[in-house]
């Protein structure tokens, strides 16, 4: 343990390199790759004086070392500049939108460790029979098929067709400004007000695209835990636990389980933060209005300091929890020390 | 003695016919993985699907006929029906291929050289040069790859030619990673200090006897890749940023045929269902020349 937090300072340089690497990236796409920053920020409609005061703001008339330097110190300040869709700071914005990718992506995540852990027990349990089959056929299909596709599919079916579930949207028309915003998501704001219909309402809105995008975390998690499953099994300890006479239920969900619980949290970590890549197309499919659905309207109006100020969110997101994933793996298994 | 024999023989007569023995030992291997045959199958049909795309369509793809607008799959002269436009949907996957083809093969022409030279130059070169390579290498792996090359087409304007060129700067590092990885396996074997006491520069040795051995490594990650790529470059077209309109790229086909998707189905889901037989088709092929060439790396 005391070795961990003695590597700390050490995580923390890593992170903070990795972190100004980030910022060089998007830096080097905002300011580099257009040929006129201050239009890819102002837009071309842009009057004289708002041009020229963006220009000086951005500091253009600096060397690119400069520029960078106060890029930076804006960015650790929080201000990402204002954005050109909804006339507000990007920050305000992306504060306004996260609870709803942070939704989307829990229920995704809870679906993803629910079938997928089990999934993956079972596949290494029965090694090539037909749960290991269907394991691999789940994981192919996981990787190979688009996922704005089984969302329009999945709307189709579930919502078009058998009429299981609420359209697109977080909430039915009649149901919205009725729960007072206190977290900012839905299902836990309505719980707190007690509206238990809207509570019902806004669960039929978000199961289809967590179902959707969870499929993928279910692919994912239960691919590792297979493979985790099977290198535990083959251990020593395994044999000697069944020679004693313990049942095979034992010996998996408890012995060998425990050992591998450590790498799962990991894994379970790392496809939160991939669920963040997945929600900016399912989002844009079921008209959730997150942070992926931000940063596609965005896009499509060329705005950049939003678009950049999403993207460095993401990636921060993206590099935070693999390294606290890491920290906790060295932090819970003695063998990673 | 048959070619057969000579191909299997264990004494081949020069290093062509030795070459030639491995090439056909390996397809030997890989033809026992059915699956992985389907893969290659379904690849070989879609590039001569993209390459005759002219004599195999039914229809100019571009064709408008609003008359015949929104037909089911079955009708007549059109089998898998028509878009909003009255365009045949059959002649649009047809030529959708190419399209598709183009993007992959022209990701992987520009990401897998930046990857090999990057990865190599700091396996071999190590000390800081190694250091900074990396910690480049994990930057660009910091960023999901879709949202990465979201913001480079926002920076660069919506296009097929930007949208490979952001496909491409985002998907080089795990190449980079492997060419590395490989090279640090075998800078210091003899065969290196070999051609270095005989004088060849860096550069010749890098070239001429590190980045062969590690083609074969990357191969594999580059076709298991393939699938990732088209689901990119597929959702790029979907969000409007890819392919532009009357393009008939597949992802920007579900994207216009989402509006009728309650009464139409057929417009959204079949240039979907391209795309998950496609990169399926890469995904199977992937595993299938992973487990010829690298056993190593079996799952």
């Amino acid at each position: 343990m005391a070795a961990t937090f003695r590597q700390l300072p050490g995580f923390a340089l890593q992170l903070a390199l990795t972190l100004l690497g980030l910022l060089a990236v998007t830096f080097f796409i905002g300011r580099v790759v257009p040929i006129d920053p201050v239009l890819a920020v102002v837009g071309d409609q842009a009057p004289r004086d708002v041009y020229e005061a963006v220009r000086r703001e951005l500091g253009l008339d600096q060397p690119l070392w400069v520029q960078f330097g106060i890029y930076v110190r804006n960015v650790l300040a929080g201000e990402f500049g204002m954005s050109l869709v909804t006339g507000r700071p990007v920050v305000e914005d992306i504060a306004r939108v996260f609870p709803a990718t942070l939704e989307l992506a829990t229920f995704a995540t809870i679906i993803g460790v629910a079938l997928g852990v089990p999934m993956g027990i079972a596949g290494a349990v029965w090694q090539d029979r037909w749960p290991d089959q269907i394991v691999r056929v789940v994981g192919l299909v996981g990787y190979s098929v688009p996922i704005f596709w089984l969302g329009i599919v999945g709307l189709l079916v579930f919502y078009g067709i058998l009429g299981w579930v609420q359209g697109p949207g977080r909430l039915g028309v009649f149901f919205e400004d009725i729960v007072p915003t206190v977290t900012g998501v839905i299902l836990v704001d309505a719980a707190i007000a007690g509206e238990w219909e809207v509570f019902w309402n806004a669960f039929g809105h978000v199961v289809l695209p967590s179902a959707v995008l969870g499929y993928f975390s279910v692919a994912y998690i239960a691919r590792m835990t297979r493979s985790f499953m099977l290198e535990q099994l083959s251990q020593e300890y395994v044999v000697a636990a069944r020679a004693k006479g313990m049942s095979e239920a034992r010996v998996v969900w408890v012995h060998a389980l425990r050992n591998i619980a450590v790498q799962l949290v990991t894994v379970i970590a790392l496809s939160y933060a991939r669920l963040l890549e997945g929600a900016v197309l399912t989002e844009t499919v079921f008209a959730w209005p997150g942070l992926g659905r931000y940063l596609t309207t965005a896009l499509l109006a060329a705005d950049m300091n939003a678009v950049l100020g999403a993207t460095i969110v993401v990636g921060a997101v993206f590099v935070g929890v693999n390294l606290l994933s890491d920290l906790l793996y060295r932090l819970l298994d003695p063998r990673a020390r | 003695m048959s070619w057969r024999a000579a191909l299997l023989s264990d004494t081949p007569r020069s290093r062509q016919e030795a070459k030639l023995g491995a090439l056909y030992r390996g397809w030997l291997r890989f033809r026992r993985n059915r699956l992985a045959v389907l893969g290659l199958l379904i690849v070989v049909a879609l590039v001569v699907v993209a390459a005759f795309a002219p004599w195999i369509a039914t229809h100019d793809p571009y064709a408008q006929n609003l008359a015949q607008r929104l037909l089911p799959p079955g009708s007549a002269g059109h089998w898998l029906g028509t878009d909003e436009f009255g365009r045949d949907i059959f002649s649009r996957l047809v030529y959708g291929a190419r399209i598709t083809l183009y993007i992959v093969v022209l990701v992987a022409l520009i990401a897998a050289p930046i990857g090999l030279l990057v990865g190599t130059a700091a396996g071999y070169l190590g000390g800081w040069v190694d250091a900074a390579l990396m910690r480049l290498t994990d930057v660009f792996l910091a960023f999901p790859s879709l949202i990465l090359a979201l913001a480079f087409v926002a920076a660069l304007g919506p296009g097929i030619e930007n949208a490979v060129i952001a496909i491409a700067l985002t998907s080089w590092p795990p190449y980079a990673r492997i060419a590395r990885a490989e090279t640090l396996t075998i800078r210091n074997s003899d065969y290196i200090a070999a051609a270095r006491l005989q004088g060849a520069g860096t550069g010749r040795i890098l070239v001429r006897h590190v980045m062969p051995l590690c083609v074969s490594s990357l191969t594999v990650r580059v076709t298991l890749d393939m699938a990732g790529i088209i689901l990119t470059a597929a959702g790029l077209g979907f969000l409007g940023l890819g392919a532009q309109p009357p393009m008939a790229e597949w992802g920007a086909m579900v994207s216009s045929g989402r509006r009728y998707i309650l009464d139409q189905w057929w417009v959204a889901t079949i240039p979907g269902l391209a795309i998950f037989v496609v990169s399926l088709a890469f995904n199977l092929l992937g595993d299938g020349l992973r487990d010829v060439l690298d056993p190593r790396q079996k799952t």
